[in-house]
């Protein structure tokens, strides 16, 4: 594979933010969750996951599963720039026409599997850690959760058993853009000293700063040269990151705009002035 | 040969098959050295367990996992819906001491709603088997079937003499023309000591072994409830939700008028003890299914009555 430079991977993260904000209305999505891991789903895909059009099916290929979900129209939009999926399917988005909906579904050409019920893709991601494994395969298995998605039970649970199963081929990443849906995670949860819970549950666990490319690219390198147990990133980010006028904004989980704010907004994830949005700020799906 | 040594024939059969459990091997107990990593114990993770067995799944395996019945289908009950329902995945759900056979372990282990939410499921398909050899006559079919499957686990030794196993196919113990018993699981031994009694009687008493409820013999019921005065449902299972219901469903859709006397739980938990005081405790026995089902009969003279169906 070869690897994309910091420059083509922001070029690329910009495009696939385009194709975020033009899924935010006429029904809307959640655009502050994607938003937050844009760049991490674009490193994956560019220059760290060996997934592309002609090995969706291969046994050996690398996984990616989202398993907060509702993250999903990043990895739609990276699949569209990566030539997964047809950028014209984009324009799909809510229709019956298609599959394009508020959480990931198979349907989709280079989604592994369903989400949107948080707590749900690290065991689906062990099963398939376990597999490779017994096939003596190398192929690495990555999971984005949220944040928020640790407040469930199963993901503890999770942790503690792929520890005890030594799954040293499974990459949990999580998106810590400090927010659950509508109140910040330390207000309502507090998670913190996460790196500290997660390595007392033996996973090796890295930190860095989840919308930096090269942080990113160093950080993916150390896990692989030597991946002796199962490892998390917590990389920092921040909701909504790209569109100042809702980063790290409570109220701006899920956003419907209104169709001229689209292009208001594209302006001003280009030139980060801040539009001046007048549609409903709080929409709870 | 017992449910184990199968397991382990299938396992050696075909290598797409692993054994998982959430540190519930008392069915399995001799495998783990034998199968090495094909066997996985997740502890006492339900979820995960079947959370790990869709991923398994995805990569062309056929995970047959093991938990206690109200954990498996309860605990777990989200993840068997969403990571196995909604993908479709041939998933293979044995569920240990179901229904009467927690004993005495109290309401918490009591899984007599199994039936009603497994089957709610689009997609799942249910194995109610009498004993274990009619478990081990089913189980290659139920493994190899492309659906998942709920498994309600039983190793009882056998009490009558089973014919072939066929997915979908209830089997005729008895034909009776007075009254018919359908049943599934365990308790077939007791209607067919009910039906001794009540053919003793003089009546014409018949016992079906259901052996799959979903997809259940919808055609073999029908022709019953068209021809028998009084249908009897008799499961260790609420009354809400399982073959009571299932029979309900069916005289519905097929426009079919019937006399039925469900024998289940109404809406309460059953008396915790050893089995054969349940039963006796809660009316299951042979002898108190047939007094039961005579009372129902002497009710009304059902030799007349029958004719007006």
């Amino acid at each position: 594979m070869s690897k994309k430079s910091e420059t083509e991977l922001k070029e690329i993260a910009l495009k696939v933010r385009e194709h975020i904000i033009r899924m935010s209305t006429d029904g809307g999505c959640f655009i502050g969750a994607s938003l937050s891991c844009t760049d991490l789903i674009v490193f994956l895909y560019s220059n760290f996951l060996n997934v592309n059009k002609n090995n969706l099916k291969d046994p050996e290929r690398d996984y990616l599963f989202l398993s907060k979900g509702h993250d999903v129209p990043a990895l739609y939009g990276t699949l569209a720039e990566l030539g997964i999926v047809e950028k014209e399917k984009l324009k799909n988005h809510l229709k019956t026409t298609d599959h394009i909906y508020w959480h990931p579904n198979t349907n989709i050409p280079g989604v592994e599997f369903h989400s949107g019920s948080l707590g749900h893709l690290l065991s689906v991601a062990m099963g398939v850690a376990w597999d490779c494994k017994m096939k003596n395969q190398n192929n690495k298995i990555v999971i984005i959760l949220g944040d928020g998605e640790l407040n469930e039970g199963s993901i503890w649970e999770g942790l503690l058993v792929a520890n005890a199963l030594n799954l040293n081929n499974l990459i949990a990443v999580i998106d810590r853009n400090e927010f659950q849906a509508n109140v910040r995670t330390e207000e309502l949860i507090p998670i913190e000293p996460l790196t500290k819970k997660i390595e007392a549950f033996g996973w090796n666990t890295f930190t860095c700063n989840g919308h930096n490319f090269s942080e990113l690219e160093k950080t993916f390198e150390l896990i692989s040269s030597n991946q002796s147990k199962p490892a998390a990133v917590i990389a920092s980010t921040i909701r909504g990151k790209g569109l100042p006028s809702i980063e790290q904004r409570a109220d701006r989980w899920f956003c419907n705009f209104a169709n001229d704010e689209v292009d208001m907004l594209i302006n001003e994830l280009h030139t980060r002035q801040k539009a001046d949005l007048t549609s409903e700020t709080l929409v709870v799906r | 040969m017992n449910y184990e040594q199968k397991l382990l024939e299938l396992v050696q059969k075909d290598e797409r098959i692993v054994v998982l459990t959430a540190e519930n091997r008392a069915a399995i107990r001799n495998l783990p050295s034998k199968i090495k990593d094909r066997f996985i114990d997740v502890g006492i993770a339900e979820q995960t367990m079947i959370g790990m067995a869709a991923g398994l799944a995805l990569r062309g395996r056929i995970p047959i996992v093991h938990a206690l019945s109200t954990f498996l289908t309860m605990r777990a009950f989200e993840f068997i819906r969403t990571d196995i329902g909604i993908a479709n995945l041939p998933v293979k759900l044995v569920g240990a001491v179901p229904g009467f056979l927690s004993e005495a372990n109290g309401p918490t282990h009591q899984a007599i709603e199994d039936i009603s939410i497994m089957r709610g499921i689009p997609g799942m398909n249910i194995f109610t088997p009498s004993d274990e050899t009619e478990l081990i006559n089913g189980l290659e079919q139920v493994v190899q079937n492309k659906n998942p499957f709920y498994i309600r686990y039983n190793n009882f030794p056998a009490s009558v003499e089973h014919e072939n196993f066929e997915i979908g196919k209830a089997e005729i113990i008895y034909p009776g023309r007075d009254v018919v018993i359908l049943t599934y699981g365990f308790l077939l031994k007791q209607a067919v000591e009910a039906a001794e009694i009540l053919k003793l009687e003089g009546k014409s008493a018949g016992v079906i072994n259901l052996r799959t409820l979903k997809p259940i013999d919808a055609e073999l019921i029908t022709h019953i409830c068209r021809d028998t005065y009084l249908v009897v449902t008799l499961e260790d299972h609420f009354k809400t939700g399982g073959l009571y219901s299932i029979l309900s469903e069916i005289l519905v859709e097929k426009e079919i008028v019937c006399k039925v006397l469900p024998i289940s739980l109404n809406d309460k938990w059953f008396k915790p003890a050893l089995l054969n005081d349940v039963l006796e405790y809660e009316g299951f026995t042979g002898e108190a299914i047939a007094e039961k089902i005579s009372n129902e009969l002497n009710k009304v003279n059902y030799q007349t009555a029958q004719y007006y169906f």
